[in-house]
């Protein structure tokens, strides 16, 4: 980042805000939305302020109000909402004294026009959707200034090369003339960045922009945001429920619960001596990676449960092996790559000779990014895809159970022994049956006790989630995201099975809802001897659920280690930077954001040679024991 | 510090809210949210179909219709078949409310007879000497009704020897209001038989194309493919034409509808095969299969249920193209035949243009045809918009 902009003719204008005022005032500001058979007042007399240069987090769960705030800063709230009372006052640098009330613009006028995108821009949570797949990155980009300034073609195309070039893309010339396809998460949010930064707004709001993207990824961009809002002198509104992301980037914290404004305050202030009850509750709920792992996490609102009888009584395998070995399993997808005249198909390797064993009792973690294997593993180990090569036996109660192989009534006696839990809960529960019927089915399909032993049996795994039994007869929309996924939990219990498979169950989820699931797990795994496989991206909870963990990377497993020894001392050099990436909740060990902030192709090249296994594969990669049941991937 | 805001440009300090922290009040409903959080889904689609004024509008309009074809007798003044000799192409009677500045309540004047000897065109001017009152409730021709005993009552008639054509006659001096009434009952019913013939094609065929997929949804495809390609008033006509001309018409009524609905799936069976498709991804439909669940169990409690009311949606959609198809038909003199009265045979009256200019009135019937398929259409809108309740 050395070349200096202000030789660039856009980019030199610069506005110095006046000292002693806001840039940006919400006062007393009140929204309601309206269905056709309610109106819900989701923000409640909300007063905040975003002084200049400075970065302002609204922190709250889903539902909280938080995003609605900002779909009224910028003025495109949806039709079904409006501002029943409040102003919200913006002072443009750039407009001298003067000051608008975008509560009492028009949304579709001139002012609201050429203030949004230009003055104030917005970059949102999903990377994937926001860009237009059918235009060149540059163009879009473009695109947004050409629309509210008046350059030649020339110097636009500058200019927007210049900003991408300061947004980390290697070959910004390059990267003008692709498409969105063509670039990773972390590089569409980058261009998404850019495209929000071209005009030098004076305001950026981010609605979660980090939540959606790997935690190495997300370090990268949080470290350009600080970056470009020191070069260009903006304020930023960062709209977030990750408490983590909000100590490394914030000067003020605005806590929001349920459109009320409950603390505001310092960042300092808010991280060390929150003031209340909610921000404490919240603050204690989130597992880092300092947490100790044997208490309970203090959940927002806890669950009272109830393990029914007959998950004591199921039947317990014998022996002290293995309760799932896998072994050299690998999968490839054929990626279909057609042009019109010709569709050829190569192959994308998604698991690599992958080897694990699960024990009696234990709960494995698997980490890792995204694209990483983790998925396709639980789904071969569900039999709901077949692997290449390799071999998945089940040692249960009932005898072994060649997985890849099973067929009728042998498949059927493992899907009764192995259940899996989804992450999203919105979309695994069928929407038109009630709540009764989900629970019952496993029950009916495996032919388990009779209709009134089935009902009972629904009643008490209810119970066991902390619901109540009323809630047999609602159908899966009237519930809250943790209540389903509760609810989910029950469904994969209901027919007692030896192995749980739980991919990413608590990533869906509010921070405050984490807590409560993750107990709820934990303690029916210690009440009933539950053998886990527990999948997600997130270290810190892994870390808190897992006796075991895998890290894997690119279809491997590339460290294998007992929890303690794997966070005490991880030996490869991805392990080592997954670790350095998860932010801390104290404002006083903030991340290291001078690491090359480039996307940088190929990061193999800054590790130890021996650890190169995916740009110098060799014969003589695997899995070494380099301690007592530390497992490193290596050449050597 | 007291409130959230601190003074412009100031540093902030620490505000922290007096209100107390309800864990649960963001999960807690109001009576309200409760109503529609519990609801059922059917509830839920009726909540949303009623927002839309014109498809509940439509909906009663097409309610009112099809009660009509239970007493279409005594909704007709006159009988179908009968015949006023003296009153061939009369023009429509209108009703008036005043004789010569005086109130006196609904009622048509007589009618003369006479030719204009110079166009040969026959005129019925009004005779304003003589005024007949309409009656409601009143008796007039006789007829069966439902097939179960004799009644003679109508809605409303003139006393004999006056005559209320409120649409005009015909070439044979029937009065054509009651033909349309008549004719509603066939044109309205034949949509319904082939619409639930098509109905049951496209399900079972669009549903083995969409769950099995490979060959058989290939060869399904194809088939649609060419059978939308063949230009569909020739394919009727060639089809029409191997019913054997001395079948009864109730017979002929049937062959008409099985004709039209075995051209008619490919719409629904392409609409059955997408959704499947689409919602065999979702994953309440792979946690059913890791719970063990058989296609059949996936397909009748999580398949089928989720896209049903699309389903119903469409076919509402479909029948319209139903009741057009046998209007085509019978207009071209190839679907239902007189004595049968369908709204098409009707129109197959007003072939001849030199007919339609002279007696303007026989065209009448297009335009029960327009509004009820324009109703069907909103509805079938409205339906379609409340089949998704949840997004």
């Amino acid at each position: 980042m050395t070349t200096d902009l202000a030789s660039e003719p856009i980019l030199q204008r610069e506005h110095v805000p006046v000292a002693g005022r806001d840039l940006l005032r919400v006062e007393n500001l009140s929204i309601a939305i309206k269905t056709h058979k309610f109106e819900l007042n989701v923000v409640k007399n909300a007063s905040f302020r975003v002084p200049a240069g400075k970065t302002v987090a609204l922190v709250g769960e889903s539902g909280s109000g938080k995003s609605i705030i900002a779909q009224a800063i910028m003025g495109i709230l949806p039709g079904a909402a409006r501002i029943t009372s409040g102003s919200i006052l913006f002072r443009d640098p750039a407009m001298d004294q003067l000051e608008f009330d975008h509560a009492a613009e028009r949304p579709d006028g001139i002012y609201m026009q050429s203030m949004r995108g230009s003055r104030i821009s917005m970059i949102f949570q999903e990377p994937m959707t926001s860009l237009s797949p059918i235009h060149k990155v540059g163009d879009q980009i473009e695109e947004a200034l050409t629309l509210h300034h008046k350059v030649s073609r020339k110097e636009a195309r500058q200019t927007t090369i210049e900003m991408l070039g300061r947004v980390g893309f290697p070959d910004p010339a390059r990267a003008y003339d692709m498409y969105s396809m063509e670039l990773s998460g972390g590089l569409r949010q980058r261009a998404m960045i850019a495209m929000a930064l071209i005009c030098r707004p004076a305001l950026l709001i981010a609605d979660e922009p980090t939540t959606a993207l790997d935690v190495t990824v997300q370090a990268q961009v949080l470290g350009l945001l600080k970056r470009a809002q020191q070069f260009l002198n903006m304020s930023m509104l960062l709209i977030t429920h990750d408490l983590g992301v909000v100590a490394n980037m914030a000067d003020e914290v605005v806590v929001i619960y349920h459109g009320n404004i409950l603390e505001s305050g310092d960042v300092r202030t808010i991280f060390k001596e929150p003031g209340h009850p909610y921000t404490r509750a919240l603050m204690a709920a989130v597992p880092d990676l300092a947490t100790p792992c044997d208490e309970r996490l203090k959940a927002l609102r806890e669950v009272d449960h109830v393990v029914p009888d007959m998950l004591y009584a199921r039947e317990r395998p014998k022996g002290d092996g293995p309760l799932l070995s896998v072994s050299h399993v690998s999968k490839t997808y054929k990626v279909r790559e057609s042009s019109w005249l010709s569709s050829s198909s190569k192959p994308f390797l998604a698991l690599d000779d992958v080897s694990l064993k699960v024990r009696r009792g234990e709960c494995l973690g698997i980490v890792g990014e995204s694209g990483c294997g983790k998925s396709t593993l639980s789904k071969l180990i569900m039999r709901a895809l077949t692997a290449d090569n390799g071999d998945i036996t089940f040692h249960g109660a009932k005898g072994d159970i060649d997985v890849m192989t099973a067929k009728g009534e042998a498949l059927k006696t493992y899907r009764r022994c192995a259940q899996f839990v989804f992450q999203d809960p919105f979309g695994s529960l069928t929407p038109r049956a009630t709540i009764l019927n989900l629970l019952m089915e496993p029950l009916e399909i495996h032919g388990i006790g009779t209709a009134q032993s089935r009902r009972k049996m629904a009643g008490d795994l209810v119970r066991m989630v902390g619901l109540d039994e009323t809630v047999l007869n609602r159908y899966p929309h009237s519930f809250s995201g943790g209540q389903r996924q509760r609810i989910s939990i029950a469904r994969s219990l209901a027919l007692a099975p030896e192995l749980l498979i739980c991919d990413e169950p608590v990533s869906a989820l509010d921070v405050s809802v984490q807590a409560q699931i993750l107990n709820l797990l934990n303690a029916l795994r210690r009440e009933i001897g539950l053998t886990m496989l527990f999948i997600s991206h997130n270290l810190a909870v892994v870390r808190y659920i897992a006796d075991r963990i895998a890290v894997m990377r690119k279809g491997r497993i590339v460290e294998i280690a007992d929890r303690d020894s794997l966070f005490a001392n991880p030996i490869h050099p991805y392990t080592q930077a997954l670790l350095n990436a998860v932010p801390n909740t104290d404002p006083d060990s903030p991340l290291d954001f001078s690491v090359p902030d480039m996307e940088i192709q190929d990061v193999e090249m800054l590790w130890e040679e021996k650890y190169r296994c995916w740009s110098m594969p060799s014969p003589d990669t695997r899995l070494r024991e380099v301690s007592d049941r530390h497992w490193v991937l290596s050449n050597a | 510090m007291k409130s959230p805001l601190p003074a412009d440009g100031e540093k902030i300090g620490h505000f922290v809210s007096a209100a107390p922290f309800d864990p649960l009040s963001i999960e807690t409903l109001n009576t309200e949210q409760k109503d529609y959080y519990l609801a059922s889904q059917k509830r839920l689609m009726w909540w949303k179909f009623k927002l839309h004024k014109v498809a509940v509008g439509c909906a009663i309009f097409l309610g009112i219709m099809y009660v009509s074809v239970l007493f279409s007798e005594f909704l007709a003044p006159y009988n179908l078949n009968n015949r006023h000799i003296r009153h061939i192409y009369q023009p429509p009677q209108s009703v008036h409310l005043f004789h010569e500045g005086e109130f006196i309540g609904p009622f048509v004047y007589d009618t003369t007879y006479g030719l204009d000897m110079e166009t040969l065109k026959r005129e019925y001017p009004e005779d304003r000497s003589h005024i007949y009152k309409l009656k409601f409730f009143c008796e007039g021709d006789s007829y069966q009704f439902w097939g179960l005993f004799e009644a003679n009552r109508h809605l409303f008639c003139v006393d004999k020897p006056g005559t209320v054509f409120l649409l005009g006659t015909d070439r044979l001096g029937r009065d054509m209001l009651s033909r349309i009434i008549y004719g509603t009952r066939i044109s309205l019913t034949i949509g319904l038989i082939g619409v639930a013939i098509s109905f049951v094609l496209g399900l079972v065929i669009g549903g083995l194309a969409g769950y099995y997929g490979g060959w058989v949804d290939l060869v399904v495809q194809r088939i649609i493919e060419v059978l939308q390609s063949i230009p569909s008033i020739p394919l009727w006509l060639a089809i029409a034409a191997i019913i054997p001309v001395n079948w009864s018409p109730v017979l002929v009524y049937f062959a008409i509808s099985i004709v039209l609905a075995l051209l008619d799936w490919t719409g629904l069976a392409r609409a059955v095969r997408s959704k499947l498709l689409s919602l065999r991804e979702e994953d309440y439909v792979l946690a059913a299969e890791l719970q063990g669940a058989s296609p059949q169990r996936i397909i009748g409690r999580h398949l089928i249920p989720g896209f049903m009311s699309h389903l119903i949606a469409s076919a509402t959609l479909t029948i319209p193209n139903m009741i057009l198809g046998e209007t085509a038909l019978s207009f071209l003199g190839l679907g239902l035949r007189p004595p049968v009265t369908s709204w098409g045979v009707l129109l197959n009256e007003a072939q001849n243009i030199n007919v339609v200019v002279i007696y303007p009135w026989l065209i009448i019937p297009v335009i029960p045809v327009v509004l009820v398929i324009l109703a069907f259409n909103f509805m079938g809108d409205g339906l379609r918009d409340a089949a998704d309740p949840y997004s």
